[in-house]
């Protein structure tokens, strides 16, 4: 696998405003091409990859929702336990390592391996290797909600850290960054319809990704657009999207509060972990005052002190697998609510537009536009892209959160296990002095 | 380097038996004669001795002789009830009555160390508990002891509810007690004047001066040592507090799991009943630290135990001070008075003295005076040799019994020390097995959400 060279990314002009997408505009929207792709002039608005193959451009009215629909069928169809798809049938397989630490004039950074294996036609080889940064994470997953808004797109790890309070280039830090990045990227890969989104493909095979300059500035653009484009007054929503509105609210505050009681846990463990390092040094001093109790004291200090070792590893491991799994999983929330309220914004504008054109048909009988028929199906399809979208992520929620609980029931039992081995190793030692003294007694 | 290995010991032996009495006779322990346990206690109301009414815990000591027991006589054991006030009275009689002895102490009067949770109410039915336990101890040791347990006041102590108190007044033990300040006796000259004693009065031999230099330095090895173990002890009573303090806390943070889980599984489908196990099992962890540290409380008993035992050695330590130093005084005492008689006698006024000095100012005396004082300065020196012979007894006894039981007390605090720390790491092996059992059931809780 070839491993890019590290240089300097490309840059290039800022997108003005106009030619930035609403993304519940027109069916047929063009897509911003990766270097690879070149857009036919003329209007049509096909994009093609260099070697000829067509793109698929991916329209909320009509390709992904009929995609979506047969997909809902075969999650149906699947055992409801295996909630992933199977290895058989997974054609796409994507990985995030290799941390790599970059200085240049204008800044320092981390970049990561992403390793990608195919067989599927859309790509043009069946491996890649590439190295990309947190920006690039950060491209990808605004160009996915920009293209694909009727769907739930997995969160990143928080995008700004405060200097001088977290160390951005320590190895703890790039280490649990680097594992959200890959779950990411893992989940995108999984899904139905964003895998085969261009820009994912243009992600993971690109030798270069030709990104706008003034990423942050687009975003907020782009989502101020989105709100201004949006003037349509709010609708009460149906029952069952309701429902999933006070799920989110819910967990999220459930989340929050178990989060709380982990730092509690880890603050109080490692209050315990001084006290307990202290009391194995008081045994050990003792043990220099004495004769015979020297060697029992002294095996109590050393089990002491495996004892601190464990629950140091017990504390480190839940503040760096636990806790930021947990985190994320609350963006993770924030990214559906977004969803369900674009959702909501959807139905606003359809029903808005329908009672628009209900009154001029009650005053002039020209009947609904076709406008109003599109939003109609645009609502419909955003509707059940969504219903998918969420018992995919019901489901792996329920895995990730298995994972996540038996893990820390994991790391707790280890930890126990090498605190009784500590103590009784302390008793054999104890025991075989007997049983010498014993023999050293009648002789 | 052990005391029995010790060269130098077994002439300490020879020393002992030159004085005529055996180091290692043994009475027949009261233990061996007679079973005996403090089984209940109990909350009484009274008048006390400023005729205020207080509310106290009496116990309830049982006996019952060997001979029933062996011969499965299902006998009522005979019983009395006593507050702590007697043993504390008994004891104080024991440690003057018998100075060389290291006695056991009893149970702490005021709960000390205490972390956050555990009472310090002397009413608290756990520490009335721990007491009655621990007074049980006290009476188990001192009945087993081949000095203690032959004592009269001891007996009666077991066997008569009324009229004790009086009883042991009336010994004048009160009179025996130690008051003296803490003597730091120099060493240099220590030795010098036991050597000079040994020399002056007793046929002298090349080991007496070994024997001298031992018997000090065991001393002082021991008093040394009484220090230690009462700072180590201390020390560690104080770590184990902070240890079980936090320790509670982490076990009790644990506890939020099993609410929040449970209001979680409220709002899930599939996941709900695996959540709201899991729940449970938090909520068992979290509950667990109660009885953990109350188990860990008979350690730190044990603990005490030997910090209060530290003391009890100190002050058969001092107990050799205080005689040594009787000792060297009644002897300076002594050869002084032989100086004087000296000077009297023969007219020549050797060291500096006002007698001396008056003579060559206002001339001698006359012959009966001199007389008269040197008639008065024999019988003196008559009482100060009974005196100092007197002191020697006292002196060498101590050293004789205090060795013996200072050697049975080290063997005794070896192997009851070694036997608490084992039982503490069999403990914390269950509390590591307690917590593997929990986080086990949670882990199949998880398994099945």
């Amino acid at each position: 696998m070839s491993v890019a060279a590290p240089r300097g990314l490309a840059s290039s002009g800022q997108k003005p405003i106009a030619e930035v997408l609403h993304p519940l505009a027109a069916a047929e929207e063009p897509l911003s091409p990766g270097p690879d792709v070149t857009v036919d002039d003329g209007g049509d608005q096909e994009a093609v990859l260099t070697n000829g193959t067509p793109v698929e451009t991916s329209s909320p009215a009509s390709a992904s929702s009929l995609f979506n629909r047969l997909q809902l069928e075969d999650d149906l169809e699947a055992d409801a336990r295996d909630l992933y798809v199977s290895t058989e049938t997974r054609d796409l397989f994507v990985t995030v390592d290799d941390p790599k630490k970059h200085v240049s004039t204008m800044e320092t950074y981390i970049t990561y391996r992403v390793s990608t294996k195919t067989t599927r036609i859309e790509f043009d080889l069946p491996e890649y290797c590439v190295r990309r940064r947190y920006q690039d994470f950060d491209w990808l997953r605004i160009k996915l909600e920009d293209s694909q808004p009727t769907h739930l797109i997995p969160p990143l790890p928080e995008k700004f850290v405060m200097k001088g309070v977290v160390d951005r280039f320590s190895e703890e830090f790039v280490e649990t960054r680097m594992k959200a990045l890959d779950k990411f990227l893992k989940r995108v890969a999984d899904h139905p319809v964003l895998s085969f989104n261009p820009h994912l493909n243009a992600f993971l095979s690109a030798k270069d990704l030709n990104k706008r300059q003034g990423l942050a500035l687009l975003t907020k653009v782009g989502e101020s657009v989105k709100q201004v484009a949006g003037g349509y007054k709010l609708r009460p929503r149906p029952a069952e999207f309701c429902a999933m509105g006070e799920y989110l609210d819910t967990f999220s505050q459930k989340l929050g509060t178990i989060d709380r009681i982990a730092q509690r846990i880890i603050k109080e463990q490692s209050e315990y972990l001084t006290e307990l390092r202290e009391y194995g040094t008081v045994y050990s001093s003792w043990a220099g005052s004495e004769e015979e109790l020297r060697r029992p004291l002294e095996g109590v200090a050393s089990s002491v002190t495996t004892c601190c070792g464990a629950l140091e590893d017990l504390s480190e491991n839940m503040s760096q697998d636990f806790l930021p799994v947990l985190r994320e999983y609350v963006l993770y929330i924030e990214s559906m609510k977004n969803v369900l309220r674009k959702r909501d914004q959807s139905q606003a504008e359809y029903e808005g537009r329908l009672e628009a054109a209900v009154l001029r048909k009650q005053e002039d009988r020209t009947p609904l536009p076709l406008e109003v028929e599109k939003c109609q199906d645009k609502v419909e399809c955003f509707n059940a892209d969504l219903k998918a979208d969420w018992e995919r992520w019901q489901s792996n929620k329920r895995q990730d959160f298995k994972q996540l609980l038996t893990g820390m029931a994991d790391k707790n039992i280890n930890y126990y296990e090498k605190c009784q081995s500590g103590w009784e190793s302390l008793i054999t030692l104890l025991q075989d002095k007997q049983t010498e003294d014993k023999t050293s007694e009648t002789n | 380097r052990r005391w029995s290995s010790d060269p130098d010991v077994s002439v300490v032996g020879l020393y002992c038996r030159w004085w005529g009495s055996d180091p290692n006779v043994s009475g027949c322990s009261l233990l061996r004669r007679m079973e005996i346990c403090v089984a209940e206690a109990e909350k009484r109301s009274g008048r006390n001795t400023v005729n205020m009414q207080e509310i106290f815990t009496v116990y309830l000591i049982e006996t019952r002789s060997m001979e029933a027991v062996s011969e499965g006589h299902n006998s009522a054991p005979d019983s009395l009830w006593r507050r702590y006030s007697e043993f504390e009275l008994l004891r104080s009689y024991l440690i003057v009555t018998y100075p060389h002895v290291v006695v056991a102490p009893l149970p702490e009067k005021r709960a000390e160390f205490v972390w956050h949770k555990l009472s310090a109410d002397n009413m608290d039915p756990d520490f009335v508990e721990r007491r009655r336990v621990g007074l049980e101890n006290f009476l188990v040791r001192v009945a087993s002891h081949s000095v203690l347990s032959n004592d009269k006041i001891l007996y009666h102590f077991l066997t008569e509810e009324h009229g004790w108190r009086e009883v042991v007044y009336e010994t004048g033990f009160q009179a025996k007690v130690m008051n003296s300040p803490e003597l730091v006796i120099q060493d240099s000259c220590c030795v010098s004047l036991v050597v000079q004693h040994a020399l002056l009065h007793f046929p002298s031999g090349p080991w007496y001066y070994v024997t001298a230099y031992v018997i000090r330095r065991r001393f002082m090895d021991m008093k040394h040592y009484s220090d230690e173990l009462q700072s180590h002890t201390s020390q560690l009573l104080r770590a184990r507090a902070r240890v079980a303090d936090r320790l509670y806390g982490v076990f009790k943070v644990h506890g939020n799991y099993g609410r929040v889980f449970s209001e979680w599984s409220a709002i899930e489908k599939e996941m709900g009943d695996g959540l709201q196990s899991a729940g449970h099992h938090m909520d068992a962890y979290a509950a667990s630290i109660d009885d953990i540290l109350e188990e860990e409380e008979h350690y730190a008993d044990q603990l005490k135990e030997y910090l209060s035992y530290a003391e009890a050695l100190r002050a058969v330590c001092r107990k050799h001070e205080l005689t040594q130093f009787e000792l060297e005084m009644a002897s300076q005492d002594l050869i002084s008075k032989k100086q004087q008689r000296e000077e009297l006698a023969t007219g020549i006024v050797r060291t500096f003295s006002f007698k001396g000095m008056t003579n060559k100012l206002f001339g001698q005396e006359a012959p009966e005076q001199r007389e008269a004082r040197l008639k008065l300065l024999e019988e003196l020196i008559a009482e100060g040799e009974d005196t100092v012979k007197e002191k020697t007894v006292e002196c060498q006894e101590h050293v004789e019994r205090a060795w013996v039981d200072m050697q049975r007390f080290e063997e005794q605090k070896d192997k009851d020390l070694r036997e608490a720390l084992i039982n503490y790491a069999v403990m914390q092996i269950s509390m590591c097995k307690k917590g593997i059992q929990v986080w086990s059931n949670a882990k199949e809780c998880f398994i099945k959400m």
